[in-house]
């Protein structure tokens, strides 16, 4: 397997909106490698044959009834936000002026 | 006073219930206790005494009105701070939600205070419940009460802090990959993680939903049942919600009889790596099971040492994905908006500046596992390890009724020793994870004190999904026959605080 470089954890990061320190990145390719390093024995047992598990129960689909039901109210919502206003999250630009 | 912190939740009920104490008596007994000790173990977050004398006085009311009182109505718990509290701060060790509110209660907590459980306060916890020692917490670490110095397992180290601290009798944790059990096994409490999908997690935050399972800590066998009873069922309001009976544990626990029950021994937890004084209580719990009536069979599950790695792909990978919620736009922390900036240079600098470490570890980990050049090989290999564990876990429960192992490979390691080390702090959880990927059911059971160091170890039992009564059959009979034996509960030998 390929190691973890310090660009790689860049992009990582970029991915993963973690606008990370010039210093944590060699801290973390060292440590992101220890880890990929023990985590890649999986591929040893994993034969082709052997169907995937994503969830412990067997479950598909779980629905409920399409109905009004009681919820919070927008001064409860907005109450633990950054920013409102007009009843809205008020959130920085989303799209470039340009 | 000293007496009604150390009684069990099913005495502290009994005794409200009969007048001989109030709630209010017992609540502010505890919140006593905490103002006391808690500024050395540091198990609270955050401790709502008004909230909680509030729910007391409930509980006095009603039972002065004449009516019925659940079985832990008025008895005091310590709410790990990973479920949400309506308008009651929670944050799950992070800064991310330093100082948030949550509008609504998880079921969890509705459920608590439906049975008139107290609820002292939230516990600490190590951030968004990664981690296995509580340093990971943003807000300091958590003290073992047999030693200050040393870890008090993690995630869940708060709530096993305060039960062994009797800062309450009573504690929730959640289970990951061990976050209830491993915490319980080193501060010599008792703890289990419930089947999967029969806890609901409506109102936990997530971290890992395929292996996540809320669950109850105690210092008794008999309390967690209890607490079992009063949390789990089914909730339309969690898809993965489990629409079956829970099993009868608390009947369980108080049928402390192994006679005839066929126990596994897993060959492949023991040996290097594990302490010799965990494994001499473990083999000596073994041959008590032996002498209580039990059958001891030995068990291989040779894709259980596929388990650890299998789970730092599937953890991550999922924790990636849920962790994106922390956007700075809806709640939570928000830096860097200074106008000019866009909103995902505002996501990237908020996440920067509210996640701490192994956070940051464990997106970029499993981002790196779900990115596709590498898919198959991480995150696809993971998946089908997960369905070789369960069939070793189908294999070994057409023969026996329940596995036992070491709950962790050592005893409470110091503070300090694996913070920046994490392959060895990972280790800790090498013999829990196997029953979060499978998703059944399993303790940790305090079996003794370690010689070389007199620091508590643990027995863990496992059961199969939806079986989780025989969890309590075994554990209670393995906690009476060691009270017998040592003439009081392990936790006795604690030093005082």
């Amino acid at each position: 397997m390929p190691g973890i470089t310090r660009e790689e954890v860049a992009h990582l990061a970029r991915l993963s909106r973690l606008e990370l320190k010039s210093e944590e990145l060699d801290h973390f390719a060292e440590q992101l490698n220890d880890i990929v390093d023990a985590v890649a024995r999986v591929s040893e047992i994993a034969a082709e044959d052997v169907p995937p598990t994503s969830h412990p129960l067997p479950l598909t689909n779980v629905m409920r009834a399409d109905e009004v039901r009681p919820s919070l109210t927008p001064d409860e919502v907005l109450a633990a936000a950054p920013a409102a206003e007009e009843q809205r999250f008020r959130v920085p630009q989303i799209l470039g002026e340009d | 006073m000293t007496d009604l912190i150390r009684n069990t939740a099913a005495e502290t009920a009994q005794a409200i219930a009969a007048g001989d104490v109030s709630a209010v008596e017992v609540a502010q007994a505890h919140l006593d206790r905490i103002n006391a000790v808690d500024e050395k173990v540091h198990a609270f977050l955050h401790v709502d005494t008004d909230g909680a004398l509030a729910a007391a006085r409930a509980v006095d009311a009603k039972r002065a009105a004449g009516e019925e009182l659940g079985p832990l109505a008025g008895v005091p718990l310590a709410l790990k701070d990973v479920f949400t509290t309506k308008g009651i701060p929670t944050t799950a060790g992070s800064k991310m939600l330093e100082g948030w509110r949550p509008p609504y209660d998880a079921t969890l907590t509705r459920r608590l205070k439906e049975a008139g459980v107290v609820i002292l306060g939230k516990t600490n916890m190590d951030e968004f419940a990664m981690g296995s020692s509580t340093e990971n917490s943003a807000y300091g670490p958590t003290g073992n009460p047999w030693d200050l110095s040393r870890i008090p397992g993690g995630s869940g180290g708060g709530s096993a802090a305060a039960l062994a601290a009797y800062e309450a009798p009573l504690a929730i944790g959640t289970d990951t990959g061990g976050s209830i059990r491993q915490p319980g096994a080193v501060t010599g409490t008792v703890g289990v993680k419930p089947t999967y999908g029969s806890v609901s997690r409506y109102g936990l935050i997530a971290f890992s939903s395929s292996l996540d399972q809320g669950g109850p800590c105690a210092r008794t066998v008999l309390d967690t049942a209890l607490l079992h009873e009063a949390i789990a069922g089914w909730d339309p309001m969690d898809s993965t919600s489990i629409n079956a009976p829970v099993p009868a544990v608390v009947a369980a626990a108080r049928h402390a009889d192994v006679k005839g029950m066929r126990v596994g021994v897993v060959k492949e937890f023991g040996g290097e790596g594990y302490q010799a004084g965990v494994m001499q209580r473990f083999n000596e719990s073994v041959e008590l099971l032996r002498s209580l009536g039990a059958e001891i069979v030995e068990i291989s599950c040779p894709s259980f040492t596929y388990a650890l790695p299998a789970y730092y792909l599937i953890a991550p990978s999922e924790a990636s994905s849920n962790l994106a919620r922390f956007d700075a736009m809806r709640y939570g922390l928000r830096v860097g908006d200074n106008g000019e900036r866009s909103a995902e240079e505002v996501t990237a600098l908020t996440r920067e500046a509210g996640f701490g470490p192994e956070v940051k570890r464990r997106i970029m980990l499993g981002t790196y596992a779900l990115s596709s050049g590498y898919y198959d090989a991480y995150y696809g290999s993971a998946q089908k390890v997960r369905t070789l564990i369960s069939r070793d876990f189908d294999r070994a429960f057409g023969d026996v009724d329940v596995l036992i192992s070491p709950t962790t490979p050592t005893t409470a390691f110091p503070i300090g020793e694996r913070a920046d080390d994490p392959m060895a702090m990972y280790l800790a959880d090498l013999c829990t994870i196997p029953s979060n990927l499978a998703g059944n059911a399993a303790m940790s059971v305090p079996c003794g004190l370690a010689p070389e160091d007199n620091l508590p170890v643990g027995l863990q039992i496992i059961a199969p999904a939806l079986a989780d009564d025989r969890l309590y059959r075994v554990g209670a009979a393995v906690e009476a026959a060691l009270n017998d034996k040592w003439g009081h509960p392990l936790l006795e030998e604690a030093p005082a605080l």
